[in-house]
């Protein structure tokens, strides 16, 4: 059980996360058509965190509720990966990283929705829908600011170069993972690396982009041991209703 | 009221044309992009709509304030809902502008540099969670009481635009008074939250439907032309009918000690805004404007090199298909 709550906090905590931080290009995106798309994957992003951790808190059994998870942890508490809390930056950054995030969704949760667990299969099943339609859009997006002008080549570059590091952590492995993978309820990350590598390489040669060459990869996210600093700033700015009024219903 | 201050144009056109043009409104029908129109009414029209999309736009920087700070899941995914209809309101609105013969590039330019303006309403703060719900429940229902009368208004985009925006808007405005009914039957931090946020947000929400009747004398054209449904001072008066007992469900009390119900004409007697705050917001002194006006200034050059660089790979896109033919 402990396995099972851990993977569900990872599953939830990458779409509460990113939906978060999505959130904050809240009116102010470059475009109109951006407004309404971001905001529309930040909204898919909460509703997936709806699932995920409201299967956690239950599989917990300590009487929490997914609002309980999402509010009251602290940082190392939250289970993402380190590249889903780094700030948005630019808009070329928060595609990029959605890109490299949705290439590895789609095969994700593919695996997952033949998973033993029923429920683990059909929020897949759901998710699954939106990452498609995410990925669609993201790498379509990568693919036309890459090939742009030269200013738009060079951003996207540098953000690639930047969220390089921490896109390894996508595919790390330990207890949790085999414990998943044993029971059915999962497939091991790694497992699916090929079908991300393939993808990933395509998407940014079509973009005119050099895929970096370094294999470094930074963890600390999934297992909760060590964050970046980033995160506990966007707890501060999330939490606060909930932790400046304890026990108060919004 | 998302239009406030919209003056008709005069217009210098055919009296005779004009009156065929008149008669066609008389007679209950819609006016089309290819259609003739006066000048006056294309270029009020336009700053109408124009006004009305910048709100929506303008409208998003208040609550986007709070999206990241929303205080549980489900209120965060309503919010951002919202937030995402706004700018569709925005969009359609746009469109609809644009069948006038001005683009959104242009309206956007001129909202940035002052030529154009959004509902002042947008210019005050949202300070604490309350001030979703108040939004929600006194802003849009406001937008909601304008709204629901453009439904039938003369010009055809326009009048079809209203009809998908205000299907959302009252749904936001149930949204609103929700997050309200939660804070009144929360703790007693809650309720001040509440009571504060009406205060703030009564005046101004007031102040949406422009000013009194007898200071606006450039209604009457735009009624004629049916752009304009009905005078500022009667959906005004609406609205406090309508959200006054919605207050006292909540037992909220709304900042006027002079507010009664008047037995004789069947409505109540409130206290007007203080005008001279509403023409001070109007002409850039509000406590946001400044703010506002610059937070739209940076998305727009924030996003320069993606608006360019999505052009030039469209560009491109349609040279390598040409060649390809
Ligand atoms: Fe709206
Ligand atoms: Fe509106
Ligand atoms: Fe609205």
């Amino acid at each position: 059980m402990k396995h099972l709550f851990e993977f569900l906090l990872r599953q939830g905590d990458n779409a509460l996360v990113l939906g978060h931080r999505t959130s904050e290009w809240c009116g102010v995106a470059p475009a109109l058509e951006e407004d309404i798309a971001l905001a529309n994957t930040a909204l898919d992003l909460i509703g997936q965190t709806q699932l995920w951790l409201g299967y956690a808190a239950e599989v917990e059994g300590k009487g929490r509720s997914a609002n309980d998870l999402a509010y009251l942890r602290d940082v190392y508490d939250f289970r993402n990966i380190l590249m889903l809390e780094v700030p948005n930056e630019d808009f070329g950054r928060t595609l990029m990283r959605q890109f490299l995030f949705d290439a590895f969704q789609v095969p994700w949760l593919t695996a997952l929705c033949g998973s033993s667990d029923k429920r683990v299969a059909d929020f897949s099943g759901k998710s699954l829908k939106e990452a498609n339609y995410h990925l669609d859009r993201s790498a379509e997006t990568v693919i036309a600011l890459g090939n742009g002008t030269e200013e738009s080549n060079t951003r996207m570059q540098a953000a690639l170069d930047y969220l390089w590091p921490y896109a390894g952590e996508l595919f790390g492995e330990d207890d949790t993972d085999q414990a998943m993978q044993a029971a059915g309820i999962a497939v091991l990350p790694a497992s699916i690396r090929n079908d991300w590598d393939t993808k990933v390489q395509g998407i940014l040669s079509d973009a005119s982009l050099r895929t970096p060459k370094s294999t470094f990869a930074h963890f600390g996210g999934r297992s909760g041991f060590r964050h970046t600093e980033h995160l506990g700033h966007m707890l501060a700015t999330m939490q606060i209703l909930q932790r400046s009024y304890p026990g108060a219903v919004w | 009221m998302y239009a406030q201050m919209v003056k008709s144009e005069a217009t210098k056109d055919d009296p005779e044309q004009l009156a065929a043009f008149q008669a066609r409104i008389d007679a209950g029908e819609k006016i089309e992009p290819k259609d003739w129109m006066p000048e006056g009414y294309r270029k009020t029209l336009i700053r109408q709509v124009g006004q009305h999309a910048h709100s929506e736009i303008v409208g998003q920087l208040p609550e986007g304030n709070w999206i990241t700070r929303a205080p549980t899941l489900e209120r965060k995914a309503n919010l951002l809902a919202k937030v995402q209809d706004e700018a569709g309101h925005g969009l359609y609105l746009y469109c609809a502008a644009e069948t006038l013969g001005v683009s959104r590039d242009e309206m956007t330019q001129m909202l940035l540099d002052g030529r154009m303006k959004y509902s002042s309403i947008f210019n005050y703060p949202t300070l604490t969670w309350a001030d979703m719900g108040a939004v929600g429940w006194l802003v849009d229902g406001a937008a909601i009481m304008n709204q629901v009368p453009l439904q039938r208004t003369s010009y055809g985009p326009y009048a079809r635009a209203m009809v998908r925006v205000c299907k959302e808007e009252s749904f936001h405005q149930r949204q609103g008074f929700h997050i309200m009914m939660a804070m009144v039957k929360g703790t007693a931090e809650q309720k001040r939250m509440a009571q504060d946020a009406l205060n703030r947000f009564w005046y101004p929400a007031l102040m949406m439907f422009g000013p009194s009747d007898k200071d606006s004398v450039h209604s009457s054209q735009s009624m004629a032309w049916k752009i304009k449904m009905n005078t500022n001072d009667e959906l005004r008066q609406k609205f406090v009918d309508e959200t006054v007992p919605q207050a006292e469900y909540l037992g909220l009390t709304i900042p006027d000690e002079d507010l009664t119900w008047n037995e004789e004409n069947g409505q109540y007697d409130f206290t007007e805004p203080d005008w001279n705050e509403f023409f001070d917001v109007i002409s850039g002194n509000g406590p946001c404007n400044v703010d506002r006006l610059s937070a739209r200034q940076k998305a727009w050059d924030d996003g320069a090199w993606v608006r360019d660089a999505m052009n030039a790979h469209a560009e491109k896109k349609a040279a390598r298909k040409l060649a390809a033919e």
